[in-house]
């Protein structure tokens, strides 16, 4: 198959491949990379390709791992700073009593949202806005390659507990970023 | 009797978390009495499934969005990589 090979896969996959790495990492320069990297990958491996999946599918495959060695090796914030910032952000909702302080609107509809693109729109500037940890996280978990266990190895969790803290903080973050720029969006907020 | 705080907290750690016997009970005899955590719960769980939806597959929410993609120089640079394999 040789270079024409790794030509065809750029010419009817880089896209999808370029875009599958794009909203996971991103960041332009590293997406290309991990393309580059991908396509090296797949020529070197060729012969392990059974043609069992569908090209698309294997190229994915090796992405995903590429992906996962970009977590592995890029420097973290310190965690301990992260769950201590998000505890605060959490106790400063609720009076001394534990009570709700500022009560929040019932939202209309959300199942039909899903449907809207402008609303993944939405949904995708609220996740860029996340903590790069808490996103990392959601995204290493979501590519189902890595056990629990091994996905809190790479990025420093120390306890599974304190990972089940951290998912429900980036999706009350999100909750949060959702309710002020798309179900109830405050007229003092926009521009 | 558990206070919003802790239920919201416990709600919040679903589904991943599992919980026990006593909080699941804590959980629903707070939630019957109390419309701001129930208003809460199902907000959370509208999250948790768009957040899974958006983190398994961003490429196809985004679908619409023709701005990200790879460029014809960048295909150049990876071409003239993969030539000097």
């Amino acid at each position: 198959m040789g270079i024409s090979g790794a030509d065809k896969w750029l010419e009817l996959y880089g896209n999808d491949l370029y875009r599958y790495a794009f909203f996971r990492v991103h960041d332009n320069d590293l997406a290309e990379d991990l393309v580059q990297e991908t396509l090296l990958a797949a020529l070197k491996g060729k012969e392990q390709f059974t043609g069992q999946s569908a090209e698309k599918t294997w190229l994915i495959g090796i992405l995903k791992h590429k992906i996962i060695d970009h977590f592995r090796k890029s420097k973290r914030e310190q965690l301990v700073d992260d769950i201590a910032v998000e505890a605060d952000r959490h106790q400063a909702r609720f009076d001394a009593s534990g009570h709700w302080k500022i009560p929040f609107a019932e939202w209309h509809n959300p199942d039909k949202s899903l449907e809207q693109q402008q609303f993944w729109e939405v949904f995708n500037e609220c996740v860029k806005h996340l903590p790069t940890r808490l996103a990392d996280l959601y995204t290493l978990r979501e590519l189902n390659e890595l056990s629990t266990d091994e996905v809190c190895k790479l990025l420093d969790i120390s306890t599974t507990n304190n990972m089940w803290v951290m998912l429900s903080r980036a999706r009350m973050r999100l909750r949060d970023c959702l309710e002020n720029g798309w179900f109830n969006p405050t007229p003092q907020q926009e521009p | 009797m558990l206070t919003c705080k802790e239920v919201s907290e416990l709600v919040s750690q679903t589904p991943e978390r599992p919980l026990s016997f006593r909080e699941r009970l804590g959980i629903k005899l707070h939630l019957m009495m109390c419309k701001l955590c129930s208003r809460f719960t199902r907000q959370m769980k509208f999250i948790t499934k768009a957040t899974n939806t958006f983190m398994y597959q961003p490429e196809e929410c985004l679908d619409h969005d023709h701005a990200t993609q790879l460029t014809d120089e960048a295909r150049e640079r990876i071409k003239n990589k993969l030539k000097e394999m």
